[in-house]
């Protein structure tokens, strides 16, 4: 009995491609409306990120906006101080990202459960406050306005939002192959380790305190990329970045695809964003109405999220022979 | 010595109302281990009935307070037996995902039926002057919050000291598997423990409504508040959500008067710096 | 130098409570040493202390003459120390083959890789198999142990716990909770160990200790009582009075 370690890459491969075609079909089906395609591009950018924080490795928190503001400003200041190639923005906005995470990773990781929850909260609401407070280099309550440059010197942006929502899907490729390589990886799989047992983790000997600071790190980084897109497509950034609204839409975008197997993120991330632009539109309050049921209906009915469905499906069909 | 008065009363009346609306959070999460981010929606209810009461109804204050508690209260007996039980044995993240949904359904029900704007409850006039204690006057309405939150604290001391509810509570608490073997009706005592901890907040919301107006965005927008204080003041602790709530109250409105440009951030510093010493709150227990 | 573990003089408090009393202890490379004493005695303690899941209050530690008892957990399984969970602790969502793979790339000093198939290790793959094949759970190599026999998942337990090469293996109620059908995989299994490999069974059940053990210890309230082979322990009247003659611990 072997691993077939060939097959599973084959698959992986044959799956990039299928998105490759989802995201080229999309380009065509929706030339009027690629502004919000790549909103929902970048959002699944950001809760793939959360995924593999917390989906993967089981750290629980609502403070994950920290990271996606801190990309979006560290690309935005990038821009207006003269680096307005994106990718070069993009990658700022990783560095920036990873490195809030690691240092606020240090002390977070020490902890679990609610406290962990709050702390990643208060870190958001801090860092926003600074960002606030510091106007004169941040633009302050008001942000900062950016103009971008072409990417790679040559392709410039367009009015259309063509060039944006293919550099967007262009870069949840990447990210998207890149989590799958790590998620496969022994380090991966010891982050799953973790989330099931640290207590077992310790016991085999694995530096779980250091393991966790990393995988927030790395989760982190690619929060920033996310950031730092969006920041880049909206020529703009403001505090708003470091809404809790926006770790709490994560969270709920994450757990409703189902979470710890990066499809759920993307599906997630999908059908939060469609619902909430149709509804949004029509009637901002039944918006809520709608999402609140639809989350009660996840939770009671499929806690592991909307692509258990059909495994759930399966099961009663099953019993009820 | 002006602004130190300020805040001092300003202070404690915060906190006075924070404790009311978080005390409840913080029993049923230590007592069912259930994150119940909805909490804050009992407060906008208590807010949003009681401001019905006075507008739509006619009622004064007191008695438009009495019948948002009472109303409040028989709410939330369906659904801590429908909505919440399910929860109980639930991991974490799905408590959070179900409980934000209880929240959401809340704010479009309020919104549906009252708008959006924020719903005034104005105290009776008796309380819109000043009282005079001798070395200083205060404002009434101030004092009168302190003065329920006094009475709040006090009673909740004799009913988990002195009743025999009291000791049931504690003892679920404490040790919830261990009281179920002892003969002690977990679920009624729950079920209890819930609708005390609503009628709190629905107390407190309508109490704090010139502190924290009431709309039908509230329970989202000071969600985090609630939660910190319980987070600090360690879970199933009322002497811990007592000290969190006064202690952030004083601090926060020492911030906004003499620090305003820097925001909440000394809140949130507090925040972690006491949770990094620790982690399970002021007197919150160690889960063994 | 002398090989395998010594422990000297090994004390455990907490607060008022003392649960570790002046503990000396050998045991040598191959040795089969059962732990036995009544409830409370403070057995899953000494287990913890060995480990460094708890750090001693007084005495020492030494493996192969060296000092590890400022050693933290990690450390001293790379030292060659590792011991099962009495209450079966196992990654959950993980199949069994996982399961004994991540303690094996743990071993290697793989778990930092990042860019390449944790799967895709050839000799990884390897000792899971073989360690699969010791004890017979290659049938379940796909299945999520949270799905197998519970006398099953005690077997990954040991798996997981060889799969770390080491020199003390520490089996904390290796047959707790497996049903009487079942008890067979665990002392076929235990009897299958390595030769050069010091075992140390902390039990209840008495007849898989005397069927196992080469020489038991007896410990009561945080102290060694007695310490001797099976026959003695059974024939001694202490002993006896104590726990044995009570039946079933």
């Amino acid at each position: 009995m072997s691993f077939a370690p060939r097959n599973a890459r084959l698959r992986d491969l044959a799956l990039l491609l299928g998105m490759a075609v989802a995201a080229a079909a999309a380009y065509y089906a929706f030339p009027d409306n690629l502004a919000f395609a790549t909103r929902v591009i970048i959002m699944m950018i950001f809760v793939l990120s959360l995924d593999f924080v917390l989906g993967v490795a089981g750290i629980t928190t609502l403070g994950h906006s920290a990271l996606f503001g801190a990309g979006a400003y560290a690309a935005a200041l990038c821009a207006a101080h003269g680096w307005s190639e994106p990718v070069l923005g993009v990658i700022a906005g990783a560095a920036a990202a990873a490195l809030v995470a690691l240092l606020s990773g240090l002390f977070l990781m020490r902890t679990r459960g609610l406290t962990l929850l709050m702390l990643t909260i208060a870190v958001t609401e801090v860092l926003g406050e600074l960002v606030n407070k510091f106007s004169d280099i941040t633009g302050g309550a008001d942000g900062l306005d950016i103009l971008m440059g072409p990417i790679f010197g040559v392709l410039k942006f367009d009015f259309r939002g063509q060039v944006g929502y293919i550099y967007a899907a262009c870069a949840l490729l990447l990210v998207f192959a890149f989590l799958r390589v790590l998620v496969a990886s022994p380090f991966g799989l010891a982050a799953r380790g973790i989330k099931e047992s640290p207590a077992r983790m310790r016991a085999i000997g694995a530096p779980v305190y250091w393991r966790l600071v990393a995988i927030y790190a790395i989760g982190g980084a690619v929060a920033g990329v996310a950031g730092a897109l969006s920041a880049q497509s909206t020529s703009l950034v403001s505090p708003n970045v470091f809404d809790f609204q926006l770790s709490a839409d994560a969270l709920i975008m994450l757990i409703l695809g189902g979470a710890g197997r990066l499809y759920g993120a993307l599906f997630g991330a999908l059908v939060f964003m469609s619902v909430h632009q149709v509804a949004a539109s029509v009637d901002p309050f039944n918006w809520l109405f709608i999402i609140g049921a639809l989350l009660l209906a996840v939770v009671y009915v499929a806690p592991a999220g909307l692509l258990s469905l059909p495994d759930l499906v399966k099961r009663q069909l099953r019993f009820s022979r | 010595m002006n602004t130190f008065a300020s805040i001092c009363i300003d202070g404690v009346a915060y906190g006075m109302i924070l404790f009311m609306i978080s005390v409840g959070l913080s029993v049923t999460m230590g007592l069912m281990r259930v994150v119940n981010l909805a909490h804050g929606g009992f407060a906008m209810l208590g807010g949003a009935l009681a401001h019905f009461g006075m507008a739509a109804l006619g009622l004064n204050f007191a008695a438009a307070a009495a019948l948002a508690i009472v109303v409040v209260v028989a709410l939330s007996a369906p659904m801590e037996r429908l909505l919440y039980r399910p929860l109980y044995r639930m991991g974490e993240l799905q408590q959070v995902l179900a409980t934000i949904g209880i929240t959401f359904l809340m704010i479009a029900s309020v919104s549906y039926w009252l708008g959006t704007s924020i719903l005034e409850i104005r105290l009776p006039s008796t309380l819109s002057g000043a009282v005079n204690l001798g070395f200083r006057t205060l404002p009434a309405d101030r004092v009168f919050v302190i003065v329920i939150g006094l009475i709040v604290i006090g009673a909740l001391y004799l009913l988990v000291e002195r009743t025999r509810f009291g000791v049931k509570l504690r003892a679920a608490v404490d040790e919830r598997d261990a009281a179920a073997c002892l003969g002690i009706d977990t679920a009624k005592v729950f079920s209890r423990t819930f609708a005390l901890g609503a009628a709190l907040a629905a107390l407190g919301g309508i109490m704090g409504a010139g502190l924290l107006p009431i709309d039908a965005y509230y329970p989202l927008r000071y969600m985090v508040l609630f939660l910190v204080v319980v987070a600090v003041g360690g879970l199933g602790s009322i002497a811990g959500s007592f000290l969190a709530a006064l202690g952030l109250g004083v601090l926060d409105t020492a911030a906004r008067y003499l620090a305003p440009a820097y925001g909440t951030i000394f809140f949130y510093v507090a925040m972690i710096v006491i949770l990094g010493w620790r982690p399970h709150g002021l007197l919150g227990r160690t889960e063994s | 130098m002398s090989a395998g573990l010594q422990v000297r003089g090994l004390s455990k408090s907490f607060g008022g409570l003392v649960v570790a009393r002046e503990i000396n202890f050998d045991l040598a490379p191959g040795d089969r040493k059962a732990l036995i004493g009544p409830n409370g005695a403070g057995k899953s303690t000494f287990a913890n202390l060995l480990t460094g899941a708890l750090t001693p209050s007084g005495g020492e530690i030494r493996l192969d003459g060296r000092d590890i008892g400022r050693l933290r957990e990690a450390a001293r399984v790379k030292a060659g120390i590792a011991k099962t969970f009495q209450i079966t602790t196992l990654f959950q969502d993980l199949s069994v083959r996982e399961n004994i793979l991540l303690p094996v790339l743990e071993r290697r000093g793989a778990g930092l890789r990042m860019f390449r198939r944790a799967d895709g290790d050839r000799h990884a793959n390897a000792e899971v198999e073989a360690l699969m094949a010791q004890f017979k759970l290659q049938p379940f190599a796909g299945v999520r142990v949270d799905e197998l026999a519970y006398g099953q998942q005690r077997l990954v337990e040991m798996a997981i716990a060889l799969a770390l090469k080491p020199r003390i293996l520490i089996l904390d109620e290796p047959a707790a909770g497996v049903p009487t059908g079942e008890n067979h995989l665990i002392t076929d299994a235990i009897a299958a160990l390595p030769a050069d490999l010091s075992v140390l069974i902390i039990e209840h059940d008495m007849a898989l200790v005397f069927k196992v053990a080469r020489s038991i210890v007896v410990l009561v309230a945080g102290a060694i009582l007695v310490e001797g082979a099976p026959h003695e322990i059974a024939a001694n009247p202490r002993v006896r009075d104590l726990y044995l003659g009570s039946g079933h611990g």
